[in-house]
């Protein structure tokens, strides 16, 4: 970074968004303490300050949920579609009202930098929304046959990395088929949904249509194994994920997995390299690299290795890190303490095994959870960081040498989630396209979504698709 | 020599065979089960297979997966087409071992036979048109083109269902390999020699081999390890009773097979919907940017 | 301070040693995504220059500009005026910075000389047959040659972009070397390339490198006379090109965005462009500049604002 033009901080105002001291579960239109009255602290991974105290559901509560629900279902999937409808617009239009209160929620809570909730998560969430609603009276025309029939009652487990994004993701399709939702957010990021509660009682829907659960692993595991749950869609691990495949095995429940991934961004010598460049950047950068679908695997064509990787440390270099209120900020704060043990751990593993490490001159902020970006180079399909996902801003460096090798290697893993291909030959875009086992494929783009369109996985990143015509089926008994 | 016309001709039995990369081997196992119709009468031997065969045909399936899913939609119809085919002229084979295999009357198996082989014609026709009723473009809110793709999942393990020895078979097998995926088919326990002979077929059908694998033994003993295979992709428990296919479906999650559960079919012979099929397909999304022709935007 | 190019060789002379080995290497550069470029300057333009940060951008942006008169109408008096404008930008306050040049047609160099006596801010000249540039080569070198005469610091040519369309590409480059010599060693040379009819981000690109392959002291997006100048995304173009041209050969060519930058936001976001692309190796007049006119009273307003607290309005910077 220059020292000529240093750019003074430009924080977003943190005042537009009023945190409460405490907040309870949601259930059935109410806040309400756990059955147990349990709590737990959640707090802002830039600063470790404790942002509200948030009551912790246990198997009780989720009993409680799941009842509403189903009392819920019976007037709700009876509704006109076009009633449903304008329930979810209305939603919709609510967030894009308060998008700026949600974003900075939602920074503070996530570590994430405002410049992306600002532009990506919040209107994304409405745009869900937004999409869904319009679904909501015309699912006749879906593809399903005449009059496709909701499951009931859908229990939904989200994450923290993108908490507002998830859920509209998992509760925006729910209701449009009229199904309805006991949801739990990750317990590092419970605020936004918890936001998204109040939303559903200014948009005036019916109780018990949307139930929200903070709280634990042990709440998602009651939730999925609740025998009156109709449908599980899950977010996260794919250990996780595994664990919940087992339980409702030997169900009638329907089940979508969004899981894990290791996504290979491959550049041809004939790229355009400095849009792959920040494609490269966008693909493991983007969310502290906290996502399931990043780019954390570059494959670069060896003859022009040297030259990118030039190029890439470059920009790196030019990547600001630190408060993630400042709309300046690229990269914000690893989301908890455990996460960032986790990529601490796999990155000293990576060097071990004698990967070569990189990252640009870079001053982490003494409080909060934070790591430098990383590059690795020297790196084999050997090499776990070649194979394992971090989920955390670690880029790990492989060459090629044909495009036959670029596929071998880009699909040689247990994932399928996304892929990436740098080329200006729009031949070789189809051809290379068509061989990788991946549910999304950017070429000479990374990290695009669109409430149009399907995301999900092969392999073991889940099944299932979310977005576009395709995500209704997953709340569809079809 | 009067006595030559009364004495009748001992017919030559067929040894029954798997069916597995194409070739038709023994069971490594060198074991064989008996098989007998529904009034217990002794029909054949067939392989009882083990666990060494269910992974024989695990790389014979992988291995044919590049080249089946790869060929076009148009020439895997044209394959399916030719199944029917070849079912055609050996009617009288299949209506025998099904009447055998059902305890059925000869018009009855006729019936399903002929039913069999119009189900090949139905699948045959869904081959290049399956991706433009489920796939298709997206509009993005932004400068991008992207595209819906289905995608057959790999291999797949299917169980055949235990009654419906071949109208049953081919309604399980038929829309898996359509869409590009390739099969490890487990035969009916108690009929599998229809599933056997159908292997034949499949071998003088242009059919290339490993694309459908058939084992005949005991369903839960084959099934297991392919429940639990890293490198099968997907299963159908059309052929399992509730607790084997919990048993399954709890195996198949190590590696996050796609599974189909079993679910009650009343009568094979009504029109399939499109589910045997969109049940192993995955959809890609592939994005391109798309952009002003000129440098300036629409300002040209 | 960072020195002018060496004006006798031209960088990699073999690449230009006949239109096909020119060729090769123009097409042979990376390409450009349209939508991956335009989304990186939008980026950009993102960032939130506040305070100090903008206090700082806002006299750069100042000292940068190259302010700009090119109609038939001009006059001595109206040239004067800018001049003046040029040196003391804001009679209110002398502790803002000159502008960096002002840029006259070459008939006005000799006014416009006489007005910035004695600053620091220089005379450039338009050449070549601005804007069009449909004159023969002597017609056009007779134009530098007058202006240089002038005591032109600093000569704007435009390209043949006919003969770039037409793939003639030893044709512009060889226009260019020319005009370089007919700038002597006292003039430094703009070349514009007219980016609007170049049309597409790969011709630019090419026409980047052809510019400075061909001694360009300073690449220039366009004239200000057609329908579409600069913009963020080719400017971020031309920018890369000069911090990989530098990186390949060792010699630093400066970049001048002109046309349709009109306001202090637009302003500071191609500085921050400059700030993220190149760095502070080019934050200095020297090598980047701003080809404008309305462009610096909005930054003197803006300037006021800053010091005073309260919005300036029209009637409280010159009209020239």
């Amino acid at each position: 970074m220059a020292s000529l033009f240093e750019y003074a901080p430009a924080p977003e105002s943190r005042s537009v968004v009023d945190i409460a001291p405490s907040y309870g579960l949601f259930i059935d239109g109410e806040f309400t303490e756990a059955a147990d009255g349990k709590v737990f602290k959640t707090v802002s991974p830039s600063s470790e300050e404790v942002l509200s105290e948030v009551a912790r559901a246990g198997t009780e509560d989720v009993d409680r949920a799941v009842r509403a629900a189903r009392k819920a279902f019976e007037k709700w999937s009876a509704l006109p579609g076009s009633e449903r409808a304008k329930y979810l617009f209305r939603i919709a239009r609510i967030i894009q009202e308060r998008s700026r209160e949600l974003a900075v929620l939602e920074t503070l809570d996530n570590g994430k930098p405002i410049r992306e909730t600002r532009d990506a998560d919040l209107p994304l969430v409405a745009a869900h929304f937004f999409y869904y609603a319009g679904w909501a009276d015309k699912l006749d025309h879906a593809g399903f046959g005449a009059d496709p029939r909701p499951l009931g009652v859908a229990g939904q487990v989200i994450p923290w990395n993108f908490p507002l994004l998830m859920l509209a993701w998992k509760i925006a399709p729910a209701l449009a088929t009229g199904n309805t939702v006991v949801l739990k957010p990750a317990e590092t990021t419970p605020l936004s949904a918890l936001f998204f509660a109040d939303i559903c009682r200014q948009a005036g829907l019916p109780k018990g249509v949307v139930n929200i659960l903070p709280g634990y692993g042990d709440a998602g595991a009651a939730l999925v194994a609740h025998p009156d749950v109709n449908k599980v869609a899950f977010t996260g691990s794919t250990a996780v994920g595994k664990e919940i495949a087992k339980t409702v095995a030997g169900t009638r429940k329907k089940l979508t997995l969004e899981l894990g991934g290791k996504g290979a961004n491959i550049v041809f010598d004939d790229a355009p390299i400095d849009q792959a460049v920040e494609g490269i950047v966008s693909g493991i950068f983007f969310n502290q690299g906290q996502v399931c679908c990043a780019g954390s695997r570059l494959l670069v064509q060896e003859s022009i290795h040297d030259e990118l990787l030039d190029s890439l440390k470059r920009r790196l270099s030019t990547l600001r890190l630190g408060d993630p209120l400042d709309k300046n900020t690229d990269i914000g704060a690893i989301n908890s303490a455990e996460q960032l043990a986790r990529i601490t751990t796999l990155v000293e593993r990576g060097e071990a095994e004698g990967a070569e490490r990189w990252s640009p001159e870079c001053e982490l902020p003494t409080s909060g959870f934070w790591f430098a970006p990383t590059l690795f180079t020297n790196v084999t399909q050997a090499h776990t960081v070649a194979r394992d996902e971090i989920f955390g801003p670690v880029l790990s460096v492989l060459t090629f040498r044909t495009p036959d090798e670029a596929v071998a290697k880009a699909n040689n893993t247990p994932y399928g989630l996304s892929a990436g291909i740098w080329t200006e030959k729009g031949s070789r875009i189809l051809a290379v396209a068509s061989k990788l086992r991946a549910g999304v494929v950017w070429s000479n783009t990374f990290n695009k979504f669109d409430p149009t369109s399907p995301f999900g996985g092969y392999k073991e990143s889940g099944f299932g698709r979310e977005g576009g015509r395709h995500g209704l089926e997953a709340y569809l008994d079809v | 020599m009067s006595d030559k016309s009364e004495q009748q001709r001992l017919s030559v039995f067929k040894t029954y065979k798997l069916y597995v990369g194409g070739k038709f081997p023994r069971s490594e196992s060198g074991r064989v089960y008996e098989v007998s119709d529904s009034k217990g009468k002794w029909l054949a031997n067939a392989p009882l297979s083990s666990r060494k065969d269910a992974r024989d045909a695990v790389v014979a399936a992988r291995k044919a997966f590049g080249a089946w899913s790869g060929a076009t939609a148009y020439n895997r119809g044209q394959i399916l087409y030719r199944v029917a085919e070849m079912l055609e002229g050996r009617r009288s084979q299949f209506v025998h071992e099904v009447a055998d295999a059902e305890g059925l009357s000869k018009s009855k198996a006729n019936e399903l036979v002929e039913a069999t082989i119009d189900r090949w014609v139905w699948y045959a026709g869904w081959t290049d048109k399956i991706a433009q009723v489920v796939g298709g473009g997206n509009p993005v809110a932004g400068p991008y083109f992207n595209l819906s793709s289905p995608e057959p999942t790999g291999v797949v393990t299917v169980l055949a269902p235990q009654e419906s020895s071949f109208l049953g078979l081919v309604s399980v097998i038929a829309p898996v390999i359509a869409t590009g995926n390739t099969a490890i088919v487990i035969a009916s326990e108690r009929s599998p020699l229809p599933a056997l002979s159908l292997g034949e077929v499949l071998a003088t059908s242009d059919l290339p081999g490993g694309v459908v694998n058939v084992l005949s033994g005991r369903t839960a003993e084959i099934a297991a390890p392919l429940a639990s295979h890293q490198d099968v992709n997907a299963i159908d428990l059309a052929g399992a009773d509730d607790v084997l296919a919990k048993e399954l479906e709890i195996a198949a999650a190590d590696n996050l097979k796609r599974v189909l559960r079993p679910q009650p079919v009343d009568d094979w012979r009504a029109v399939p919907g499109i589910e045997r099929m969109t049940a192993f397909l995955e959809t890609k999304t592939v994005w391109h940017p798309t952009g002003s022709l000129g440098a300036s935007g629409s300002s040209y | 301070m960072p020195t002018n190019a060496p004006t006798a060789a031209p960088p990699l002379p073999d690449v230009a040693s006949s239109d096909t080995t020119l060729r090769h290497f123009l097409h042979g550069l990376p390409g450009v995504d349209t939508v991956g470029l335009e989304a990186r300057a939008a980026a950009l333009g993102t960032r939130s220059i506040k305070t100090t940060a903008k206090a700082y951008a806002i006299d750069l942006a100042i000292s940068m500009v190259d302010l700009t008169t090119l109609e038939g109408a001009d006059t001595p008096g109206k040239v004067r005026a800018l001049g003046a404008k040029a040196v003391h930008p804001d009679p209110t306050d002398p502790a803002t910075p000159s502008t960096a040049a002002v840029c006259v047609y070459p008939d006005m160099v000799a006014s416009a000389k006489e007005a910035v006596a004695g600053s620091s801010v220089k005379v450039a000249s338009v050449a070549t047959a601005f804007p069009a540039g449909r004159a023969a080569l002597p017609v056009k070198l007779a134009d530098v040659r007058d202006a240089v005469a002038a005591g032109a610091d600093e000569i704007d040519m435009v390209i043949d972009r006919g003969a770039f369309l037409a793939g003639k590409y030893l044709k512009v480059y060889d226009e260019i070397t020319a005009v370089k010599e007919a700038c002597g060693t006292s003039a430094r040379l703009k070349v514009i390339f007219e980016t609007g009819e170049l049309s597409t981000y790969d011709n630019i690109r090419r026409a980047s490198w052809l510019g400075m392959l061909a001694g360009a002291d300073f690449i220039k997006t366009s004239t200000g006379k057609v329908a579409v100048n600069a913009t963020p995304a080719n400017t971020l173009l031309m920018l890369e090109a000069v911090r990989d041209f530098r990186a390949r050969t060792g010699v630093q060519v400066g970049v001048k965005p002109a046309g349709g930058i009109r306001t202090t936001k637009d302003a500071i976001k191609f500085l921050v462009l400059v700030n993220e692309t190149v760095g502070e190796d080019w934050l200095d007049n020297h090598w980047f500049r701003f080809g404008a006119s309305s462009l610096l009273n909005d930054l003197l307003m803006q300037r006021q604002k800053l010091a005073t607290g309260r919005y300036s309005g029209p009637d409280y910077v010159t009209v020239d």
